[in-house]
This record gives structure tokens, C-alpha cells and sequence, in this order.
């Protein structure tokens, strides 16, 4: 019972949309544990710019990413209309600020796009595919390479 | 056996196994000291014998064999045949050893060479005349005693010897007094026999004497006893088993085997059952006469005189699930952050001080870190264990190396956490391997140097101003700095002309890639270094310090925090961010005068104490946080110390709070921060950082210190 | 009536062993660790039969077998030796010394309640 349901889910293949610096992105929500308002993060010494710090999240620290700095988007200068999503990568626990989160999608595998070779110089790194809604183009994150690349290598 | 829980069994004697192991070493350290105590060789015997004995539960052939040889040697030992000498001991310990191997190899981790096993049992053969495998005989049931038909021949039924009824087994069953005396009954037996069919019993009384010769103790019965069944004769006696020489049994009408049903059915009169049953040869007679039996257990038995060993009665434990604990202690540490939010809250409300809630907060505050106290003291775990790992590893780097070496323990029952137990391994291995390898000079080497051939190591493991401190020294020839050196200068990790003190070129060990042996040594091979030793204990919130004195030997300091889940902090303010620094570096804090700080060069600034100039460090530009150090009014200063002995003056905004503070691992969701020990939460919930003085001094102590910089210093 | 069953041994895994096979059987089980200890819930549980192991420290079982013995001279608990020494030598200084019946390691449930049986008339064979 619970094999089948999952695969419904999985196949369903939904993810999480999301605005970072007026572009649409998303996720797999299977990533997505939950999604919080902005609140003061505690900033780390020597960190990359793109790590605006960390927060407590129910007793765990957990650093929190701006997507847009890390997109080469430019950096975000966060208040209350920021969202942090929270998200699991490879047993990290990461929030990634955005401006809004602005829908769930159910998508088909075939509606995912190869990203165009143009764009894959830039920030084209980050992501792994396109996806056309109509007159929009969500891009979706490739979620590992967003993270703090020298993990666990002591610096 | 539940199935289920045969699992769970296992487990059990494989924890087991560890303990009875640690016993066996920990004996072998006491037989070195005396050869002749006999109470400790018992104490080995015992543990080779449990874990021989729960090893047969689980069909661990291997081990049983292994366990068994061994035992035989320490038998021989035990018995006085042979005695204790030095060589017998290392065998013995070596024995421990592919012992502890065997488990391990039981358990599914490693395996074992079979050659390495059988050479083992050949020298504990030569050396204790212990016999060989066949010592290992299967275990046999008991045999029963042979029929004395010559007796009770004639009694039974006529009819079922003539028509050999196949249906029933007739015996008559005379027991002795010993049957009684022992605990046997007669009607339990026959009860027991029921299992096999109905069982009918009459009762010969022509033996019963009168009255006036009747002993009670000794019985005059004989009981005629049948089976409404085809049972066969060794099935019966397996009932009678216990009371084989106190009882005789006389088949009278013997069933025979099902696969021999052809053949008549035995009588009386026919020679004992020797063809079913060849190995029935001992006769009534021969059953031991009970009153020498009993000469011989008295004078025989092994003395066992209790609570000579007080230390040695195992306290009443529970076994818990590690994670349990875990859940718990983090439980309680979002108790003491709850705590600690709940007090600020009610401070903000300004309550006066004397009111119910304030009293109520306090006596909170005060369970909340009595429950976390309690709590850690269960992650605590003597350290013992892993110095007995150590033995074991020194005992193989003496093999390897060809070098003859002791090693001395302190403090074996220091507690640390078991976390940090279990994280020391690696690393010690590696210094104690380090040790033997090139700490210690060849045979040939402390002869010259008027030394002893054998070296030796010692370990130690003491608590010292809320932390451990594990020290592994070696009476060696002491670091050889010219060569150090050198070999760092030849491959480029300093500059030739740097001028280095002593303990800064002791320090190149540690640096990455260095290796002082030019060869490659088969112990400590090549590329594991002992910067990896190093880092692995940095990871542990620990330091690795390194005193040399030539010629007399070198001293690896350990020094760790007891726990990984709570420190008592200074909490303070650095340029808007609070931060908490580890109240056990902290000497001393002051309020800076301007006559006691002096500028040297542009922008560093020293204090001057009674034990001469320090360092200032402005932790807000250690950290980023602002350019320029701050003036120094209105500021405070930590006079940090670090674990070797350097201090410095750490420069804060402000002192907040002192307090307990919950570590919280930076790593888990990010990486390692250089000046940076972990994490914290605070009353307010937000995250602050716990620093880490030491890699502050020594990331940015050299470019204070009015000394030149060496390359080395900043490993 | 449920019988109770003191089993005594050093090893931890063979109390484990013991406890399970007991239980599993149907008996009440008291465990103690050694001869001394077990002399002691001998008197305090007033066990209708006793396993107890041979090699023990503080008391072996010889001498908890004395012991006992010494303890209950109106009555004789059966007392079964539990011992990887199939020995006869073993088995007649058990006997000296007041055993009633040995079982031999490693012993599987049946085997246990059988001895049981034997020594205490209980169990399937009593139905």
C-alpha cells in the first residue's frame, strides 16, 4: 500500500516554485521540509557571500543560502517578505532565502526542458532543466551544487 | 531458543565477549606484575572459559576450538603444572589477542588466518604441554552404567518375555541412597518416563526389612516399571541418566531398535546390551564409592575466597540503546535552552526579584541542570578500554618493529564521553604506533645511550580543569630537530632560512605530508601523518600539543573537552554579534588602562601584565566584523590562556552572562569556521557562536607577537 | 503451579540464554551471578530447582552446591550443573558435592526442561 502511494507521489513529480530577484525557479518538493518567514540570521566570520548566516530551526543550526547571490543574481537585502525554504540536500539541512514562494506544480518528466546552451555559461551551472508555463520559464535548481562547496574540508 | 531474539543474544555476547576480553588483559597486566597469582590466573581461566562457553550457544566453531586450546594452556598453568615465566605471559597475550581477533572474526568483522591460529596452539602446546584438538572432544552425554542382569534376571512377566510384546517396555529400577541424597526422586523419574507412554509401577517388597532393621535413609525397594509403549532402552535410561551410579535399572523385556525389529526381543538371561550400546562397559561396581567422592571434592575444591576482589563485583547495570540517550540529552538541551528563554522573558517583564516566579525560576534552573548533569554521566565511560586497545597495539608495533617495549597506563578509569572514547581510537593508534616506530631508539641505540633494552610507553588519562588530558610519552631519544628540520626544508615547507624555536620545529610533525622516517616504514606507512591524528582530535574541540627533550624522550599532550554537548561559557558582545567564549580558557578579564597598553608597529597593540607583554586581539576584526580595532575604551579584555601556555588578550564589547550553553555542531549543515568551536542557542532563541581561542592565537598570534613569524606556526 | 527456577551462572550471555529458554518454557526465573550470589537468592526465592554453572568466581559451583546443601537439610532441592566439562572426574565431583543432574553446554530449551523434568516432574510429561 504505502509502495504504491509513494510512487504515485514520486511520479506525480511536483515541485515547489519560487521567486529569487524576479526570476521563477523551483524544487522537488520531496526536498522541501517547510517554508518560513525571514528572521535575523547569526552571521559566520569568513564565510562566501552567499551564506547570509545561520538560524535556529527547532534546535538545529542550519545556514541559510541567498539564492540570488548565489545565482550571481546579486545580493538581497532580506526583510519580512522573504521566505527561507527549507530544504534537505545529501543529509544537509539547508534554508534558501527567496522573495515569495509562488506555487506547487505538478509537472510530467517530458515537460522538463534541457537548459538552453546559452544559459548554461552563467548561472546554467545551478540548473538542471527548464520548464515552459505559458508565458513563464521556471528553472529548476540543482539543489547540491547550490550548497557550500567545501563542506566538511576544514578550511 | 525464541528466534526472535536470538539476535539480541548474540549481541549481548558479543558485548559480553568485549568485557570478558578487558578482564583478560587486565589479568595479564596483573600476572605481569606477579607470576604467581593464582586468583588472577583464575580469572583468566574464567574468561576464556564464558566466552568459550557462550560461543558454543551460537555454534562458533572456530572460536570454541581456539577458546579451547587456550584454555587447556591456562589450565595447565592454573593446575601448577607449568609456571608463569615472561615469554609464557607475551604468549599468552598474544593468545589474547588472536582471541580478541576471533571475535571480531565471529562477529563478521575481519577474518582470520587459520595458520596463525594453529601456530598459536603449537607454541601453547610446546610451551605448556597442553594437548592437542582432540581436546575438544564432542561433548558426550552420559553413559549409562551396564545392566546387572545376574541380579534381576528372573523377575518380570513371564508372558511378555515369551511373546516379546512389542508394545510395551518392562524394567525394574532399584535405586541407592545416594539417589536421595542428591535430590533425585524416585517418583519424578517414573513421572518422567510417562513422556513415552502410560506408565504402570508395582513395588517388589521382598527386600524391605522388619521394622526393627529398617534404616530410613537407605531404600529396600525394587520397582517393576512398564511402559504401555515400544520404547527404546537408551531413551529410558536418558531419564534415568542422573542416577546412572546410584541406580540400577534391569530391562526385562528390552524393545528392540525400530530398524532391528526383526530381532527377538532380549531376555534376562541374554549378555548385556553391549552390541547397542559398546560403550556401556562400566559396571555397577565401578561407580565411585561416595565416601572417597567425597575426600576428593573436599580436598579438590578451588578455593574461591569472596570479595577478595571487592573492586571486581560488577555493579548492577541496564543496557540502553545509545540513540536513547542521545534523544534524551538533546531533549534536555532544548529544556536548558527553553529555560534559559523562559528567564529572559520574565527578566523583560521586570518582575522584582524577590517574587514566587523569580524563586520558582531559580529551583527550575537548578533541576534543568541537574537533570543535564545527569544525563551526560551516562555518555561517560571509563577510558579503559581503549588503553587496552592500545596494549594490544603496542604489543603489534613491538612485533613489527622488533622492538622490546612496556607499556605503563594511568588514569585508566577517567571518564570521557563515549563519543570522544570512540573518536580517540584512530588517533591514539596512530601516536602509539608513532611512539614504538620512531620515538623509540633500536635495541642497539638504547644500549649506547646507557638505556634499558626495553622502552618504555606510557599512557595516561586524567582530568584536568574540565577537560581530559591524555598524555603518551615514550623514553625515546627525543625528536631529532636537525633532521626535522631539514627533511621540512627539503620538501619546501619552510623557508631554509627561518629561525625557529624548538618546540616550533617539533611542531613541523604535524604539518601535512610530513613524514620523518625517509622510508617507508611498514607500521606507520607513508602519507598518514600525524596531521591526520591531529585534525581528528581538533574535530573532537581537542588540541594535540608535543614536548621533546632530547635524548630522555617525547610527550604527546591530548587535551578534550569531557563532553561534546554542553560547556560553561562567557557570553559576550562583538561588534553587535554575541558570542560566547569557553569559560575555561579564560584566565582573567579587565578593563583596559592606556597605561598598560602599548602600540608596536601600526595597528597591533600589546598589554603589559606582571608575567610581561601580551598580545591584544580585537575579535571583531579577527572575525570581519569591522576594519580597524575599536579604541580601547569601554571595552573589556579575556586574558585567554592557551593549552600551551600562550596568552593573549581577546578584545570584547561586553561581558553579558556566564552560563551553561548547549553545543550545537556547525558541521552538520555547514562546515568547519577557523576561530570557531561550534555553535550555541540562546535564551532568545537565535544561534551565537562559541569561539575557539586557541586557533585564534594561533592564526593570528604570529603577526602580533613581536617575534618573527616562523612558516611553522601557523600549522 | 509454576516452578521456580534459579539459574545461576557468570556469563552474562548464558543468564540471557537461561532466562529465555526458561521463561520461554513456562518457569519462573531468578538469576544470580555467581555461587555467592547465588546462595544468597537461594534462600531469598526458595527456588524449586537450581541450574547453577561450575566455574564461577567468589563461590564455584561445587561450593554453592555445598552450600545449598548445608542450608536445606530438611529438604533437597534438586540442583541440575550446567558445565562444558563432560568429564566424568567433573561430573563425580559434581555429584560429591550434592548435583543432582548436569546438563551439558550448549544446551537448547528442550534439552533444559527435560533435565528439569527429570529432576522436578513437571512440565508436558506431567499433563
Amino acid at each position: 500500500m504505502a509502495d504504491t502511494f509513494d510512487k504515485t507521489r514520486s511520479s506525480d513529480n511536483e515541485v515547489v516554485a519560487f521567486r529569487v530577484n524576479g526570476q521563477d525557479f523551483c524544487c522537488d518538493i520531496m526536498s522541501v521540509r517547510e517554508i518560513r518567514g525571514w528572521s535575523e540570521t547569526t552571521i559566520l566570520p569568513h564565510c562566501e557571500a552567499f551564506v547570509k548566516g545561520v538560524i535556529n530551526l527547532r534546535g538545529s543550526v542550519v545556514p541559510v543560502i541567498d539564492l540570488s547571490a548565489r545565482l550571481g543574481l546579486g545580493t538581497t537585502e532580506p526583510g519580512p517578505r522573504n521566505v527561507i525554504i527549507i530544504v534537505v540536500v545529501e543529509d544537509q539541512t539547508v534554508g534558501l532565502l527567496a522573495d515569495v514562494v509562488s506555487d506547487i506544480i505538478s509537472i510530467l518528466d517530458d515537460g522538463l526542458q534541457p537548459v538552453p546552451e546559452m544559459a548554461a555559461a552563467s548561472s546554467g551551472a545551478f540548473i538542471s532543466g527548464v520548464l515552459m508555463l505559458k508565458d513563464t520559464m521556471v528553472r529548476k535548481l540543482n539543489l547540491s551544487s547550490v550548497l557550500p562547496q567545501t563542506r566538511s574540508v576544514a578550511a | 531458543m525464541n528466534q526472535t531474539s536470538s539476535e539480541d543474544f548474540r549481541e549481548t555476547f558479543f558485548q559480553e565477549c568485549d568485557e570478558l576480553l578487558e578482564t583478560l588483559n587486565d589479568g595479564f597486566s596483573a600476572l605481569g606484575t606477579d607470576f604467581d597469582d593464582i586468583e588472577t590466573l583464575h580469572a583468566i581461566f574464567r574468561a576464556v572459559h564464558s566466552i568459550k562457553g557462550g560461543a558454543s550457544a551460537f555454534g562458533l566453531d572456530n572460536l570454541v576450538a581456539f577458546a579451547h586450546r587456550f584454555e587447556t594452556g591456562l589450565d595447565a598453568v592454573r593446575s601448577g603444572e607449568v609456571s608463569v615465566t615472561d615469554d609464557l605471559l607475551v604468549l599468552f597475550q598474544r593468545c589474547g589477542d588472536h582471541l580478541s581477533d576471533q571475535v571480531a572474526a565471529a562477529r563478521g568483522d575481519g577474518a582470520i588466518e587459520a595458520a596463525q591460529s594453529d601456530a598459536l596452539c603449537e607454541t601453547l602446546t610446546e610451551m605448556t604441554g597442553a594437548t592437542g584438538p582432540e581436546a575438544v572432544e564432542e561433548v558426550t552425554d552420559f553413559q549409562p552404567a551396564t545392566l546387572d542382569f545376574s541380579l534381576f534376571g528372573d523377575i518380570g512377566s513371564e508372558d511378555e518375555v515369551e511373546t516379546g510384546h512389542l508394545e510395551a517396555t518392562c524394567f525394574t529400577f532399584q535405586a541407592s541412597a545416594d539417589l536421595f541424597k542428591t535430590g533425585n526422586e524416585p517418583a519424578t523419574l517414573l513421572k518422567a518416563l510417562e513422556r513415552y507412554g502410560p506408565v504402570s509401577v508395582s513395588a517388589i517388597l521382598d527386600e524391605v526389612p522388619l521394622l526393627s532393621g529398617l534404616h530410613p535413609e537407605v531404600p529396600h525397594m525394587t520397582w517393576i516399571v512398564t511402559i504401555d509403549a515400544a520404547v527404546d532402552e537408551a531413551d529410558v535410561r536418558e531419564v534415568f541418566e542422573f542416577v546412572d551410579d546410584c541406580a540400577t535399572l534391569t530391562f526385562i523385556d528390552r524393545q528392540v531398535d525400530p530398524g532391528d525389529s526383526g530381532r527377538p526381543a532380549a531376555s534376562g538371561e541374554d549378555e548385556p546390551e553391549n552390541a547397542d550400546e559398546p560403550e556401556t562397559q562400566k559396571g555397577p561396581t565401578s561407580a565411585e564409592d561416595p565416601s572417597e567422592d567425597a575426600e576428593v571434592a573436599s580436598s579438590g575444591k578451588i578455593a574461591a575466597p569472596p570479595a577478595a576482589h571487592s573492586r571486581n563485583r560488577t555493579p548492577s547495570t541496564i543496557r540502553v540503546d545509545l540513540d536513547r540517550v542521545d534523544k534524551l540529552i538533546n531533549l534536555v538541551g532544548e529544556l536548558v535552552i527553553k529555560e534559559a528563554m523562559l528567564s529572559q522573558s520574565i527578566t523583560e517583564l521586570g518582575l522584582p526579584s524577590q517574587s514566587d516566579v523569580a524563586s520558582s525560576l531559580a529551583s527550575l534552573k537548578q533541576l534543568a541542570s541537574e537533570i543535564q548533569e545527569g544525563v551526560m554521566a551516562i555518555r561517560a565511560q571509563p577510558i579503559k578500554p581503549v588503553f587496552q586497545r592500545m596494549a594490544r597495539t603496542v604489543r603489534d608495533a613491538s612485533l613489527a618493529t622488533g622492538k622490546r617495549v612496556n607499556l605503563v597506563t594511568h588514569g585508566e578509569y577517567t571518564e570521557v564521553d563515549k563519543t570522544v572514547l570512540e573518536r580517540l581510537v584512530d588517533p591514539l593508534t596512530h601516536m602509539i604506533r608513532n611512539a614504538v616506530d620512531h620515538g623509540l631508539e633500536d635495541a642497539e641505540g638504547r644500549k649506547s645511550a646507557g638505556k634499558a633494552e626495553e622502552g618504555t610507553v606510557t599512557l595516561s588519562a586524567a582530568h584536568r580543569s574540565g577537560r581530559v588530558v591524555i598524555e603518551i610519552s615514550d623514553d625515546g631519544a627525543g625528536i631529532n630537530r636537525p633532521n626535522v628540520r631539514k627533511i621540512a626544508e627539503d620538501k619546501g615547507l619552510i623557508s631554509p632560512n627561518a629561525e625557529m624555536t624548538p618546540s616550533e620545529i617539533d611542531s613541523l610533525l604535524f604539518l601535512p605530508g610530513f613524514s620523518s622516517k625517509e622510508e617507508v616504514s611498514e607500521l606507520s606507512g607513508r602519507g598518514v601523518g600525524l596531521d591526520v591524528a591531529r585534525n581528528e582530535i581538533l574535530s573532537l574541540g581537542g588540541r594535540l600539543t608535543i614536548q621533546s627533550n632530547p635524548g630522555f624522550g617525547t610527550t604527546f599532550s591530548i587535551s578534550l573537552p569531557l563532553t561534546l554537548a554542553v560547556l560553561e561559557g562567557m557570553v559576550i558582545d562583538v561588534a553587535g554579534e554575541t558570542m560566547v567564549v569557553p569559560i575555561t580558557a579564560v584566565h582573567e578579564t579587565q578593563q583596559p588602562k592606556a597605561s598598560s597598553v602599548h602600540a608596536i608597529g601600526t595597528n597591533a597593540q600589546v598589554l603589559a601584565t606582571r608575567d610581561g607583554l601580551l598580545p591584544i586581539i580585537d575579535l571583531g576584526n579577527v572575525f570581519g566584523l569591522r576594519s580597524a580595532p575599536d579604541p580601547l575604551d569601554n571595552h573589556i579584555l579575556l586574558i585567554v590562556e592557551t593549552e600551551a601556555r600562550r596568552r593573549c588578550a581577546l578584545l570584547v564589547d561586553a561581558i553579558r552572562d556566564q552560563r551553561q550553553v548547549v553545543i550545537k555542531s556547525l558541521e552538520t549543515n555547514y562546515q568547519h569556521i577557523d576561530g570557531i568551536a561550534a555553535a550555541t542557542i540562546l535564551g532568545d532563541g537565535r544561534i551565537a557562536l562559541i569561539i575557539d581561542p586557541e586557533s585564534i592565537v594561533a592564526r593570528v598570534g604570529p603577526s602580533v607577537v613581536p617575534a618573527p613569524e616562523p612558516a611553522a606556526a601557523s600549522v | 503451579m509454576t516452578l521456580n527456577i534459579l539459574a545461576i551462572d557468570d556469563s552474562r550471555t548464558m543468564r540471557n540464554l537461561l532466562k529465555a529458554a526458561l521463561s520461554n518454557a513456562g518457569f519462573d526465573c531468578t538469576l544470580a551471578e555467581d555461587g555467592a550470589d547465588g546462595l544468597r537468592q537461594f534462600e531469598e526465592s526458595d527456588p524449586d530447582v537450581v541450574i547453577t554453572d561450575i566455574n564461577m568466581p567468589h563461590l564455584d559451583g561445587f561450593g554453592f552446591i555445598e552450600g545449598a546443601r548445608a542450608l536445606t537439610r530438611d529438604r533437597i532441592v534438586p540442583i541440575l550443573v550446567l558445565t562444558t566439562e563432560s568429564a566424568p572426574e567433573m561430573k563425580a565431583r559434581a555429584r560429591s558435592a550434592g548435583a543432582t543432574g548436569w546438563i551439558v553446554k550448549p544446551f537448547d530449551e528442550e534439552k533444559l526442561v527435560w533435565a528439569i523434568q527429570r529432576v522436578a516432574g513437571t512440565g508436558e510429561a506431567a499433563q
